[in-house]
């Protein structure tokens, strides 16, 4: 491996490449809720292994950003789950291949 | 690029991996979790002790847990009958999920050369964060917690249990 920033992006990519599989492929609405959280989780990776090799890590921009991002997920992840429990509610289920109503 | 860059990366692709694959919903929250604290791992490794600290508090101690609870109260509908936990369309999300990863390694072993090389270690005090948050990146920490607590609001409105004609 050339440089260290180089694994960290490919560390990175399999994570993303990994949550967006488990989002389109599992069929519990919360399984694809934590597919999401996974590929956010990536990102975040993405922007703190370019702050601390990017040309000037003293602005602290990608830190601040990561940190804002994780602040952000923890807000969809609230909602997130507590939509999953309101669907829930309505018609006793979190499959996803079952819940077809905004079919039309 | 230490052993335990490549201990703590392959400890959170298998959680990660485990997060998606397993049939029964605590062992993928289990994953999950530790999944989020390898990340936290590699957040240290990067000299970004804050962001690692805060990746522990929330996610592991937040979003686990929210997690956790969201499959307690869902439970009744776990383990579908027919067949496995995986869509009818899993092999079209299989392939576009390889497809980008495929798609984002090859770019990056392309460009490898340009990207930077070994750099110092940055120094990123919490005082310097403090005074960043509280100076350059002040609206958009209100901005963050105007979103927080309509968030939190929202959220309690959703899942809130109503009954027809009760108000």
């Amino acid at each position: 491996m050339a440089t260290p920033l180089v694994g960290y992006l490919l560390v990175a990519a399999l994570l993303f490449a990994i949550g967006l599989a488990g989002a389109l492929t599992r069929r519990n609405a919360i399984l694809v809720l934590i597919g999401i959280e996974l590929m956010l989780n990536a990102a975040n990776l993405n922007l703190i292994a370019f702050w601390r090799y990017g040309p000037h890590p003293e602005a602290l921009t990608g830190m601040m950003f990561a940190i804002f991002s994780i602040a952000v997920a923890a807000a969809e992840a609230a909602v997130g789950l507590g939509l999953v429990i309101s669907i829930h509610r309505h018609v006793q289920t979190v499959d996803l291949d079952q819940i077809t109503r905004m079919k039309g | 690029m230490g052993i335990a860059f490549w201990l703590i990366a392959a400890f959170t692709i298998a959680g990660a991996l485990a997060a998606v694959m397993l049939r029964n919903l605590v062992h993928c929250a289990l994953a999950l979790t530790v999944a989020f604290a390898g990340l936290a791992g590699l957040f240290l490794q990067l000299d970004a002790q804050f962001a690692g600290f805060a990746q522990i508090l929330v996610y592991i101690g937040a979003v686990a847990i929210l997690v956790v609870f969201a499959i307690l109260l869902t439970r009744s509908s776990e383990t579908p009958k027919d067949g496995g936990v995986f869509s009818r369309t899993w092999f079209t999300g299989l392939a576009i999920a390889a497809g980008v990863f495929a798609f984002i390694g090859w770019a990056l072993l392309e460009s490898q050369a340009g990207l930077p090389h070994e750099a110092a270690v940055p120094i990123a005090t919490v005082q310097m964060i403090g005074s960043a948050l509280m100076g350059r990146y002040v609206l958009p920490l209100e901005i963050v917690a105007l979103l927080l607590t309509a968030a939190l609001i929202g959220a309690v409105i959703v899942a809130r249990h109503e009954k027809e004609g009760t108000e």
